[in-house]
């Protein structure tokens, strides 16, 4: 009976999980095996020349370079700066609230306004940060035309974007350690940065990789504000690889081959998982 | 004050004030006249100039209806299909529940804009491309929703349950008697995240909508603020500030529910 | 069952009014009902304009009701268009990217006007457009696309700024030599202020194609089947392109903005810049300052692609929405109505009849510079359009874009877009 009920409470979700998550996880792995159809020429069974022709796209290495980068250009960066921030307003100041608002603000605005109002200051001679660079007799600088810095400047505004949602998590944290420790720790005549070091740091071990988790995940996810500030460019330099999803699939119609690079994008998603179920099992030890 | 702690106070200000100049300066381009958007006069007049004018070029007012409606439909659906599912998971211990759970978590990791291909291809047969159940479809069964409230089902005390059931209280009445109203703040956590989240979601409603009548704040920002109509930035920052308002507004409203409802969300 | 009985409704009432429409003898017809997608590239409310013509049309065809749904850029148009095609939501037409044609004859998706038109007079309305406008139109011996919002690209010059670097500021620069001259003149040493600026992000392809141009070489065949990336006077185009930056000095290294260059230029930040005609009337309400327009410099000739939407009319169509479609699209592009779409929007008037409309000759007599890009048209070739053209295009933007930010030579960028061009185009030859 239990089995009956149990099933029949699931049932409405898991049609749905399955419509929209199994079933295309399969579909994209099958339409990779097939060629770009048109009402022409229909689309025929190719095996696995997509992949060959995907191995051959400097484009593709190049978004997925891209992604690594991006992924270790803000990972590190937000981290340590929501932990920073976690630090800074857990403690008693004044305007303690609206320090804490600050650093949380940018979570909630979409994307696609945080790149509106960055484009603002990445246009070179005009936007702000060449006027301030100006004031200082400093040259402007094309930020999003050079490849050399676009990547870099999408990072930063990324970083800004994230670093307080993670704030949140560690400033959970950090209210479950109980002041005792630091306390304890100061009698032993222990120095702040060997208290945080030696105990603090640790203690926040499960938080650092949850958020490290939820870190790599978006710098998958996250490509809506290519739309607004490069369109992946300039040639390719800032382009990431479910932006080039989008793109073959949308804009060239490509949609067996956006299949293949999805199957790509997939995998590294598995791999993480793998890692998250380790995490996530040894976060439910810990506790 | 020791003089390390003053120190650590300006420095705590110093990283908040950078932090939040970026939404300052989106309010003083939208609030001054468009000459006035990238020089910095004190005495600059003010103006809604540029709302108006925000306001005249694409229907805002529309775009936020839509995206009302969104939101408030798929988190009904979320809680139903949620609670459902998280009760199955939290106390029938029912076969094959392992594999099931294991499965669902599957979409913590592959969130529905991954496979916007498919699901793309899906809701064409569905004939569901352009209407906002189309937007919100994917999202309903959210895994995450299930998570935490299995979490907080399991957290229940067994005994109001055989109480309840003692007083003749069915499958569903004992959920809606005793779990719903006890994970009330889970109910609210997982609210207030999904509601910031699909308030602010892009990709996946840029793909499926075509038309006004449909089109989230996003996409019309997006479509608004896309640099090929020639960036007017007075009028964008204006065009930002309307899209980001209301959820901003909350946020400053309930802001200790927000940041408590994110690190119980985190905590799981 | 709600909407089986509205329809029920509906159909009752339709026989009704056609009993009484055959009773009295006249021709009353039912309702057709056309879904029209279209874009807005460049500046200014066009949407409203686009609207008010929609709804003067209706005014005038009370049998026909338009749904105009802006669409976004051209790319989003084209997406979303044959997205509800293919979803089954009714679009009877659509303005789209002219160089779309290739794609949507391939997909299938739109019919040729020539087996649309019946009367000798829609006939000869067919060819009652500038013939470079139809370039793009045409393939096979048919005409797929019908002009609407077209442009070519244009210089905008700031003539304050010419006065302030000592130059005459009605002798234009006519030639690349003459462009760089003034440029260095133009150009401030601390920054302020650029000579030129040709942007290099959105349409790099088309800006090329005007610099190919002036260079006496076309980019594509009239089949869309063949790419001359790699021609010698292709590679020296670019590398023209490159020097204004990295040898001349009189314009920014690395990529030019396309959104943001009107702002640089109203803000006075480059004396000289290259963009499409349809932000004419934008610069005209906003500059500050005395500016001018010219057609583009020449080096072996004048040139420039010609650029922007045609009407199409979608496969799906049924005879009756396909015979309403085009008397919207001749309504939308009568001569009086690209007079007033050019008038307010800086697009061309499509045919020669809308500049001989009394409102836009007086325009022109006031306001010289709007017919500029008419007369330019003389010197204009089609825009890049081949089959693949989404992917084509982009092997040649990326290239534009690594030889203007320096990771790769000229010859070394377009070699590569070559061979990317010719892969995706054999299975077309």
């Amino acid at each position: 009976m239990r089995h009956v009920i149990g099933w029949l409470l699931l049932t409405p979700a898991a049609i749905l999980l399955i419509a929209f998550t199994y079933w295309p996880i399969g579909a994209t792995v099958a339409d990779s095996l097939f060629s770009r159809g048109n009402p022409i020429r229909p689309s025929r069974f190719i095996g696995l020349e997509n992949y060959a022709l995907m191995a051959d796209d400097p484009i593709f290495w190049q978004v997925l370079w891209n992604n690594a980068l991006f992924a270790l250009g803000t990972i590190p960066a937000s981290i340590t700066l929501a932990l920073l921030m976690a630090l800074m307003v857990n403690r008693a100041l004044p305007g303690r609230a609206l320090a804490r608002m600050a650093f949380f603000t940018p979570t909630i605005l979409p994307m696609i306004a945080v790149a509106n109002i960055w484009l603002f200051f990445y246009t070179p001679d005009i936007g702000l940060i060449d006027q301030i660079a100006g004031l200082v007799g400093l040259p402007g600088h094309n930020w999003l035309g050079d490849p050399d810095t676009v990547l870099g400047a999408i990072i930063v505004m990324t970083v800004w974007k994230e670093a307080g949602f993670f704030m949140i998590f560690y400033l959970a944290a950090l209210q479950t350690i109980p002041p005792e420790l630091w306390e304890a720790a100061r009698l032993e005549g222990a120095a702040r940065w060997t208290y945080f070091r030696r105990i603090l740091f640790p203690l926040l071990m499960p938080t650092t990789l949850f958020v490290l988790i939820n870190a790599i995940l978006n710098s998958f996810k996250l490509v809506d504000h290519l739309f607004i500030l490069t369109k992946g460019g300039p040639d390719n330099a800032s382009n990431l690889l479910l932006y080039y999803i989008f793109e073959t699939a949308f804009s060239f119609f490509d949609t067996t081959y956006a299949a293949t690079l999805t199957v790509v994008l997939l995998a590294l998603l598995a791999v993480l998982s793998l890692v998250q179920y380790g995490v996530l099992d040894k976060r439910i030890h810990y506790r | 004050m020791s003089p390390r702690g003053a120190l650590e106070t300006g420095a705590t200000w110093l990283l908040a004030l950078l932090w939040i100049s970026p939404l300052l300066y989106a309010l003083w381009a939208a609030f001054h006249p468009a000459e006035f958007a990238v020089t910095f006069d004190p005495l600059a007049p003010l103006t809604l100039e540029n709302f108006r004018e925000a306001l005249a070029r694409a229907p805002f007012p529309r775009y936020m209806l839509n995206t009302f409606i969104l939101v408030t439909m798929l988190l009904a659906a979320q809680f139903v299909l949620c609670t459902l599912a998280a009760y199955a998971f939290a106390r029938y211990r029912f076969k094959g529940a392992d594999i099931a759970f294991a499965l669902v978590l599957v979409q913590l990791m592959i969130a529905p804009e991954i496979l916007i291909v498919e699901n793309y291809a899906t809701l064409a047969h569905l004939g569901l491309v352009d209407t906002i159940l189309g937007i919100g479809l994917p999202y309903m069964a959210s895994a995450f929703g299930i998570f935490l409230l299995r979490q907080a089902f399991k957290s229940t005390p067994k005994e109001l349950e055989e109480a309840a059931r003692l007083e003749g209280c069915g499958t569903l009445g004992v959920l809606w008697r005793v779990y719903v109203p006890l994970a009330r703040p889970t109910y609210l956590a997982y609210g207030l995240v999904s509601v910031s989240h699909h308030w602010n979601n892009f990709l996946w409603p840029l793909v499926v909508t075509n038309s006004v009548e449909t089109r989230p704040l996003t996409v019309g920002l997006g479509v608004f603020g896309a640099p090929e109509s020639g960036v007017d930035w007075s009028v964008v920052s204006a065009a930002t500030l309307l899209s980001v308002a209301p959820l901003m507004l909350a946020f400053l409203l309930f802001q200790r529910q927000f940041v408590q409802s994110f690190m119980r969300a985190g905590i799981r | 069952m709600f909407h089986d009985l509205k329809k029920a409704v509906v159909g009752t009432a339709a026989a009704t009014a056609l009993m009484a429409g055959v009773a009295g003898a006249s021709t009353a017809q039912a309702e057709t009902e056309l879904t029209m997608y279209y874009p807005v590239a460049v500046g200014g409310p066009l949407t409203e304009i686009v609207d008010g013509m929609v709804a003067d049309f209706m005014a005038e065809n009370p049998d026909i009701t338009v749904n105009a749904i802006y669409a976004g850029n051209y790319n989003d148009a084209r997406i979303k268009a044959l997205a509800a095609l293919k979803g089954g939501e009714p679009a009877q037409l659509s303005v789209m990217f002219s160089i779309d044609i290739y794609d949507l004859i391939e997909q299938d998706a739109i019919v040729a006007f020539d087996d649309i038109v019946e009367t000798d007079e829609e006939k000869a309305w067919l060819n009652s457009f500038y013939p470079t406008l139809m370039e793009n139109g045409r393939t096979g011996g048919k005409t797929w696309g019908i002009p609407f919002q077209r442009s070519t690209i244009v210089m905008y010059y700031n003539k304050d700024a010419f006065r302030d670097a000592g130059l005459d500021p009605e002798a234009q620069p006519a030639t690349w030599d003459a462009l760089v001259e003034a440029g260095q003149a133009l150009t401030k040493d601390d920054g302020s202020r650029w000579g030129v600026m040709i942007p290099s992000t959105g349409y790099p392809y088309w800006m090329f194609g005007a610099l190919a141009m002036q260079n006496d070489q076309v980019l594509m065949n009239g089949e869309g089947t063949e790419t001359y990336f790699d021609a010698e006077p292709t590679v020296e185009a670019l590398d023209f392109w490159r020097s204004l930056g990295t040898e001349h000095g009189v314009m920014p290294e690395g990529t030019i903005e396309w959104g943001t260059l009107r702002q640089n230029f109203l803000e006075g930040k480059t004396a000289i810049m290259w963009h499409s005609t349809g932000n004419l009337t934008a610069v005209k309400e906003n500059a500050s300052f005395d500016f001018g327009v010219a057609m583009l410099p020449a080096n072996e000739r004048r040139g420039t692609p010609t650029g922007g939407g045609n009407f199409y009319i979608f496969k799906d169509a049924t005879p009756e929405e396909r015979s309403a479609a085009l008397k919207l699209i001749r309504f939308m592009t009568a001569p009086e109505r690209a007079a007033e779409w050019s008038m307010k929007t800086g697009y061309m008037g499509v045919s020669p009849a809308a500049y001989e409309t009394e409102v836009l000759q007086a325009y022109v007599e006031e306001f010289p510079y709007a017919a500029v890009a008419r007369d330019q048209l003389e010197f204009a070739t089609a825009e890049l359009s081949t089959y693949q053209t989404g992917r084509v295009r982009k092997a040649l933007d990326d290239a534009i874009q690594a030889a203007l930010t320096g990771s790769k030579t000229p010859a070394e960028a377009l070699g590569e877009a070559q061979a990317t061009a010719d892969r995706l185009l054999k299975p077309y030859r």
